[in-house]
């Protein structure tokens, strides 16, 4: 009896090991070297000692905390406003189209995410930029008079940060408007309610584990997205993660990019747990139903 | 009796129904009275849900009209008619207690917080869940999701009713309980009941007026006494009620009864339902009920034709107890009741037995696919 208990435990072992091993090698040892990093100083070559002075500086340069404080805020936006596009694709992958066509819309969604992401940002590019593809357009249809330059701009991240992230959006959405029974849509319609009545009560309340997963995958790819804002914003993008990058590879100040990393991880686990806390939601819950 | 209580509180006028070529509903008219309680009773795929979902709105007619408390139905959406619907799987809302499902539809034509909570106390009250208000709908049993569903339509007070098979997925006992208690809810809130369902059983026994249905008509409006004791088709014959079918040609009238034979030569006898010639392909239907079984063929009716069976089965169901012969000369499967007196339970498998009947409660029709 004992053994075939020990057999088992072998066995569970053996199954986590690769899991296990994975987020020891490449998510913990990292990141406990990383937070050694960043609580230290350098006073002399090859000399440290224990120091919060990375953090301090993160809070007297204003640059700094006003990137931090307009990275969260556009995340929040994208994220917003990728629920806002996603919701209507999902709905109509769901409950409208038939079974084909479902289909066919879920393959539309996924097909640009097997060009990389690099490609598909350059290919934003060659739209957006002043020579490109959409500002002729404006000019020929009289609604410019020069062309327009249309990259470096907020609303421009912004929008190729949605697009970056639809497909995280509508996965779940997809997943958990389908287990929605339409004899409940139905029922609420026969019972008296509108269309705005039905998505208040019954729809959203359904979906809710579904946006939240959505919601959270979605604002961390932004938060910690790099390429896009970089490529589509420019020196203007003043995103989070060009400060890491330009610390670590550009000052080759490590226990700086460090510290900047730390409190990246916190900002987001901070947005998330207020998302959390505001919806009424539970973050085991929400994993493990959607 | 006022002219308002003599309008019906449904009129269904030619309406007409297809999806992709094929009829669901075909010009169907008919009316139902002011707190009756109405079934459709078809085989799946007759076109009943059609029909019902035309009527709660969630599908429009391609031809007629319906009209519901007097007022045509035609363009109006489903949340703005007088009519709800118990739906099959219930659809209950899980994201809200049993209390709030009965005040969703109040809070929809703007019912103040107050008196919603004292409407769906007092409606739950009615249909014996007084206090569950704050239970979760999966904290009930499967017969008190069934009231919920059922207040939560009535607390709107609604013209017509549509109950959607809502004992289907019920077991066996608890529907036969859930049977009497929707007569009873019926008959002490006096709504108009439109019921559909494939159990002959919860229509016969619920019903004041039973309809049948087949490919998107209907075969015969009656009282549930008149579908059992007068079917005006084959169709209704075979699909109410338990009944031997006999099929052959008819040989000879004898006024209104015929004389059918059938391929391997056996003859029965049973009332005409219409005109048939002598040569006819016919179909006789014999109620399990109707026919009388003796082990001595002297001791049956003089008056009536014999015939011989062997015993096949012994169907012991109590008061609904049957054997199942096969008769000489056909091989046929012929179910007969037996007496409730318990007289003939000795019987044995093997038996031969002889059995016979009244003509008259006996009755054929023209055969169906070779009219």
């Amino acid at each position: 009896m004992n053994s075939r208990i020990w057999q088992r435990r072998l066995m569970l072992t053996l199954l986590l090991a690769p899991a296990l091993l994975w987020l020891l090698s490449l998510i913990v040892l990292p990141h406990l070297q990383l937070a050694i990093l960043s609580l230290r100083e350098r006073i002399a070559p090859h000399v440290y000692e224990p120091s919060l002075a990375q953090y301090r500086t993160f809070f007297a340069e204003p640059l700094y905390w006003q990137v931090f404080v307009r990275t969260a805020f556009i995340s929040v936006a994208a994220t917003a406003l990728t629920l806002l596009v996603a919701f209507p694709i999902a709905w109509v992958i769901t409950k409208v189209a038939r079974a084909r066509a479902s289909a066919l819309l879920f393959v539309v969604c996924l097909i640009p995410f097997w060009v990389s992401e690099t490609v598909r940002a350059l290919g934003w590019l060659i739209l957006l930029r002043q020579t490109g593809v959409l500002p002729a357009l404006l000019v020929k249809l009289g609604l410019a008079a020069v062309p327009p330059e249309l990259l470096y701009h907020d609303a421009t991240i912004l929008t190729g940060l949605v697009y970056t992230s639809l497909l995280f959006m509508v996965v779940p959405l997809v997943n958990s408007l389908e287990s929605l029974d339409n004899s409940l849509v139905e029922a609420a319609y026969d019972l008296g309610a509108g269309g705005w009545a039905i998505l208040r009560k019954i729809v959203i309340p359904h979906a809710a584990p579904g946006i939240t997963a959505g919601c959270i995958v979605v604002f961390m790819l932004t938060l910690g997205n790099y390429l896009t804002p970089n490529l589509l914003g420019g020196k203007n993008s003043q995103w989070f993660t060009e400060l890491i990058y330009s610390q670590f590879i550009v000052r080759f100040n490590w226990e700086q990019g460090a510290a900047f990393g730390f409190l990246l991880l916190g900002l987001s686990t901070a947005i998330v747990a207020v998302g959390l806390r505001l919806s009424g939601q539970r973050f085991v819950d929400v994993m493990r139903r959607s | 009796m006022s002219a308002a209580a003599s309008t019906p509180d449904l009129s269904v006028q030619s309406v007409m129904k297809s999806f992709a070529g094929h009829l669901a509903v075909d010009s169907l008219s008919f009316a139902v009275e002011r707190g009756s309680f109405f079934s459709i009773l078809g085989p799946s795929g007759c076109g009943k849900t059609t029909l019902l979902r035309m009527i709660a709105g969630f599908s429009e007619p391609d031809a007629g009209d319906i009209v519901i408390g007097g007022r045509s139905m035609r363009g109006v959406a489903p949340n703005r008619r007088p009519v709800n619907m118990v739906f099959q799987q219930l659809a209950l809302f899980p994201m809200m207690t049993v209390g709030e499902n009965v005040a969703f539809g109040l809070a929809r034509r703007g019912v103040g917080k107050a008196e919603r909570r004292r409407r769906s106390d007092a409606m739950l009250e009615r249909v014996g869940l007084g206090g569950a208000g704050s239970k979760r709908v999966d904290q009930l049993s499967g017969g008190q999701r069934q009231r919920v569903a059922i207040a939560r339509s009535l607390v709107l007070e609604p013209t017509l009713l549509l109950l959607d098979e809502p004992l289907g997925a019920l077991d066996l006992k608890l529907r036969e309980h859930m049977k009497i208690e929707l007569k009873q809810l019926q008959a002490a809130f006096g709504t108009t009941f439109v019921y559909i369902t494939h159990d002959q059983s919860e229509a016969l026994v619920l019903s004041d007026r039973v309809a049948v249905m087949n490919h998107g008509r209907f075969e015969q409006l009656g009282t549930p006494q008149e579908l059992y004791y007068e079917p005006a088709t084959a169709f209704v014959a075979g699909f109410v009620g338990s009944n031997n079918r006999v099929s052959g040609r008819l040989r000879a009238s004898d006024g209104e009864v015929a004389e059918i034979e059938t391929s391997e030569g056996w003859t029965v006898r049973a009332r005409k339902s219409c005109a048939m010639s002598a040569g006819d392909h016919v179909e006789a239907f014999v109620r399990p009920e109707v026919a009388t079984l003796e082990r001595d063929a002297a001791l049956l009716p003089q008056n009536q034709a014999r015939h011989v069976g062997v015993v096949q089965s012994l169907l012991f169901d109590g008061a609904n107890s049957a054997v199942l012969l096969r008769e000489d000369v056909t091989r046929l499967e012929f179910r007969v009741a037996l007496p409730q007196t318990g007289r003939l339970a000795d019987l044995k498998v093997g038996e031969r037995v002889h059995f016979s009947f009244d003509a008259q409660r006996a009755i054929c029709f023209p055969h169906a696919a070779r009219k």
